[in-house]
This record gives C-alpha cells, structure tokens and sequence, in this order.
C-alpha cells in the first residue's frame, strides 16, 4: 500500500502544484520519488510531530495540500490535540497519511501498533477516516482525497498487500464497495482485513453460505444506507478489523443496527482491549487476538448454527 | 501616529477590556491588560493590514497564541475597523462569537486558541508558506511567558531557526505570573533570552509597555537575516489598573460594579 501511495502522490502532485509532503522523519526507501522531482515541496520537519501538524496547518491557511505522514500512532496520538484544534476545527486541506494498520509492524512492539487510531479519530468532527483495503483502494483514495477540500485521515498497511478488485468496481469516499454479493451473510472489512474477508467469505460459501462481502474503505462518513440495505437482506452481519473492538468499525456499524429496525446476527471480529507484550509475524499476531481466518470462521459457523 | 496617541487608543483599549469582562462576569483581565500596549502598537503602526479585507493574502499575520488574552484583542481590532465596537458588548454572552478565547471566524483573528502552544507551529506554517511563495508578509506571534513551559514550542523554535524563517516574529509578554503562581516559582525560564539565542535567534527585550521601546524595536524587523526574531516584553499583569497590577488573582477575578468604577477612573485618567 505504501508504494503504491507515493506512486499515485507523486502523478497528483505533477498535476497539483499546490500539494505538499511533510514527513516525521519516516520515508527511506519509500518517499525518495516524492522528495527527489518536487525538492521544494517536500519538508522532513525531523521528531517533532506536534510542531509539523501546526506547521501543516499554517502552510494549508495558507492555501496549501499538505500531506503529513509517519507511522500511525505518531501522526494520530503523539499530535492529537494538533489534528483536533488546528486541523480539524478549522476544517483544514491537511490529508494524515498513517503507517501501519493494526499489526502491520508485528515485530516492533506495541508503541508501533495502530489499535485505536479509528476509535480516536472518529470522535472528532470534519475529519474523514479511509482505511483502504488494498491498493487499488489506496490509489482511488488519494485521488478522492485530493479533490476533497478538508481534512481526512488514510490509514495505510505496509506493502506486499495484494490487489483485490478487478477493474469493475468504483470508489467514492462514504461508499462501501461490495466486492461479492450475497445474501445470508454479509462481513463488512475495513483497512487490512480485506483479503483476510474474502478468504473467508470463499470458505463460507464451501458450506453452503451466500456471501456478501463489502470492503468499507470510509469509516467516516460511514455508508448508513449500505448497511442498512445488508441488515435488510441478510440474516447474519459480521465486521473485521485489525483495531480494538471499541470505537472502531464494529462499534460504528452497530450503532446503526442498533438504531434500526433490523436484528440480525450481529459479532464484530476485532482486538481485544488489551496490551500485546509479544512480537511475531502479522499473521501470529491475529492469531492471538483470535481474528484469524480459522477463527473467524469457526465462530461465524457457531453463531449461525445456534440461530 | 504619536506615541502619545496611541497610550490614548491602549487606555481606550483597557478600559473596554475592563468594561467587557464586568459585562460578561468573565476571567483572565489581567493577562488582557499586560499585552494592550503590544497590541496597540502593532495594529495601529506595525503591521501591514486591511481591517476591511481581513482576508488579504498580503497582510502580516498576528497570532494570538495566549489565546485568553481575548478582551484586549477584541478591543484592539474594534478600535483598528475589523469589527464594530458594539459587538464588545456581547463578549462572552450567548450567541456571541466573542469567545472567551479568541476565535477563528472573528475578523482579524487568524486561528482559534486557547490550548497553549500551538500558536507557534502554526505561524511557523503560515511563514513558511510565505517564503515558498516569495511573499514579503510577516508572520508574528505572541506567547504569554507560562506557555512556555509546554513543549512543542521548542520544537517550533528550534525548527524556525533551522529554516531561516526571519519573516517570523515572536514577542513573549513576560509578565512573571501563570495560573497558579509566579512563573519563577513553577518552572523558571532562566536563563531565557540566552535559551532562545541557543536556538539561533535573534533576541531583544523591552519595557512591554513604553511605545519609545516597543515601536522601535518593531520597527526594524527581522533583527538579523536568515534568523527569526523574538522580542522579550517585560510586562506588568494587570497593567494600567492600580490594584489589579501584578496580582495573581487577577487572572481569574471579574471586576465588581465598584472595582470596575475604580478602574475606569484610573484610566479615564489617561484618555
């Protein structure tokens, strides 16, 4: 996902002369495309998170797109008070590009986990939260959020994430993409669960389930419409997401269900509320938190049987 | 204009100050009355500005980083043309965008305040953006002395050296007290102008409230090429009223009907 962002930055900005980068220090190997054909528009303003977000802020007053960038708890966390008083309060054209969904920094500990940044985010109002699910999702999101005048948030996974759409489909911002269609159970993915979801939804169908799958890449504004059209239809709904279970997708679509008429089987699939103190792969990681595939597999069956 | 014009438009200035925060039984009067002189001065001579197009992509920007310093402020720009002084009366009431700190959306206020240590990196943005687009504009910005004991502005600070930004001005109303002390009791600054020349730049201070001092200084900006500019204003919280001056209580106290008499007369004397 990382790549193909700065691939597709770096097309909008050869269009854009108005848009800006701001690193945290972050982009070896990765923001050099960038930095090296537009040197006067792009800013390593070092280790000091709270100072770039003012900083994009000022510059985006000014009439600038700055795009600010680094790994997601310290765009989201260590400058929160930045993004919610200066960016978000005076509905600023600052895009918040964040690194490493979820458990895509498996290896390097809790402080580089992003857990909570949707559930943070999602309180604070003008902010937009995408969270694509592969890269073309990425690639359609820049684009979208370029044309978009406020500011939004892009929660990224790393790289090596595979492509997941076919060229039929087409992406607006606060529309759910529904990537298969079925009609007893829908799962509803965000961000990095994506391939995870259609994994699971195939293997769904081998028992006889019809599968819908939806990859909402918006969290906010979240497509009400699409989830109420899926609760309409469908007797079971399911969420997955590499993020707390608090605050994130899962809480956002029940509050939906939960103000609608419909009841169906509902379970979101996220992290518990705790604290990792291990390292591993992305996929051992999941597997701790029991979002694997098997797992979510196995406790979508239990819960439909039992209905 | 003369200097003693303009201690006519700062008595002016203060005595509305007073007159709102009786009026909207509101706090933070002294550090509105420390930095009146300040405002003064850049409103009505520094600054290049449009009171009727407060939007002017040429104008010097001003912000006020202490954001609580809201009554002078709002005096200020009523006096300066951006905004009719019978909106003064509303300050703080229901409905009003007068808000007990300043407020984006109100002419002449470039962004809203009020948690301490933003203003900075924000001017830092606005200043860069204006050396990339070759704009002569400047940016300034001022701090209270207690803001600076939060940390993102010494990043700010050391990152506006590193850019060169010497369109960037900063001026610290150092009145030595915060919120629930004197500044040197809680966590003392000392030795402070040689920690902003540690992080190159350029350094002045002044009597923040004798216009001999202030004008000149403001006058010839930046200091020093390729430096940004920071002038320490040594100040008296509460000044201009007798029994509020360098009071610790000031801070939060609304004037009573009496104290407020007493205070106009003090400055009526000025006008």
């Amino acid at each position: 996902m990382r790549t193909n962002f700065v691939k597709k930055l770096v097309e909008v900005a050869r269009i854009n002369p108005n848009i800006h980068l701001i690193t945290g220090d972050l982009g070896f190997m990765a923001l050099e495309p960038f930095r090296d054909e537009f040197p006067e528009r792009f800013l390593n303003a070092g280790l000091s998170e709270q100072n770039l977000t003012g900083v994009a802020a000022g510059m985006a007053l000014s009439g600038k797109c700055v795009f600010i960038y680094s790994i997601i708890p310290f765009i989201t966390m260590r400058n929160l008070e930045f993004l919610h008083n200066d960016i978000a309060t005076h509905n600023l054209n600052v895009k918040i590009i964040g690194l490493g969904a979820g458990y895509s920094y498996s290896a390097q500990g809790s402080t580089h986990q992003a857990k909570s940044d949707l559930a943070m985010l999602r309180s604070i109002p003008n902010l937009k939260i995408v969270a694509p699910g592969d890269p073309w999702e990425v690639r359609e999101a820049v684009e979208a959020m370029v044309v978009d005048q406020g500011p939004v948030y892009l929660r990224l996974g790393r790289n090596g994430e595979r492509e997941l759409h076919d060229g039929s489909q087409s992406f607006k911002l606060g529309q759910g993409i529904i990537l298969k269609e079925g009609t007893d159970i829908v799962l509803i993915s965000i961000s990095n669960m994506l391939e995870s979801s259609i994994k699971i939804a195939e293997e769904l169908e081998s028992f006889g389930f019809s599968v819908r799958v939806i990859s909402m890449h918006t969290l906010k504004p979240l497509d009400k419409k699409l989830i109420l059209d899926s609760a309409q239809k469908a007797r079971a709904i399911f969420t997955l997401e590499e993020h707390y279970l608090a605050g994130g997708l899962g809480t956002a679509v029940a509050e939906v269900l939960a103000e609608s008429e419909f009841n169906p089987i509902f379970k979101r699939f996220a992290l518990p509320d705790v604290f990792d103190f291990v390292a591993g792969s992305q996929k051992y990681l999941r597997e701790q938190s029991g979002i694997s595939e098997t797992q979510v597999i196995a406790e979508i069956l239990k819960l439909i049987k039992k209905a | 204009m003369t200097n003693k014009e303009l201690q006519k438009i700062a008595a002016e200035a203060r005595f509305k100050a007073v007159h709102m925060t009786f009026q909207g039984k509101h706090a933070h009067l002294a550090s509105s009355l420390s930095e009146v002189d300040l405002l003064v001065a850049l409103y009505f001579q520094i600054l290049k500005h449009s009171p009727k197009n407060p939007k002017d992509p040429n104008r010097d920007h001003l912000i006020l980083s202490k954001g609580h310093g809201s009554a002078a402020l709002y005096a200020v720009l009523a006096k300066a043309g951006y905004f009719e002084e019978k909106l003064l009366d509303t300050f703080v009431q229901d409905g009003s965008i007068l808000a007990g700190h300043v407020t984006y959306g109100i002419h002449g206020v470039e962004l809203s305040t009020g948690s301490l240590g933003h203003g900075l990196p924000v001017g830092l943005g606005l200043a860069l953006a204006a050396k990339k687009d070759n704009l002569s504009k400047r940016v300034f910005v001022i701090l209270s002395d207690g803001e600076l004991q939060e940390g993102s502005n010494w990043e700010a600070i050391l990152a506006a050296s590193n850019w060169h930004l010497d369109n960037l001005i900063v001026i610290v109303d150092h009145n030595k007290l915060q919120a629930f002390g004197r500044v040197k009791e809680v966590l003392s600054l000392e030795p402070f102008a040689d920690k902003w020349r540690a992080f190159n730049w350029s350094v002045r201070e002044i009597d923040g409230h004798d216009f001999e001092q202030i004008i000149p200084v403001l006058s010839h900006l930046p200091f020093e090429i390729g430096k940004p500019s920071v002038i320490i204003a040594h100040t008296v919280k509460g000044k201009g009223v007798s029994f509020m001056e360098d009071k610790l209580e000031w801070h939060y106290l609304t004037p009573t009907e009496e104290q407020m008499k007493q205070a106009k007369e003090e400055l009526a004397k000025k006008l």
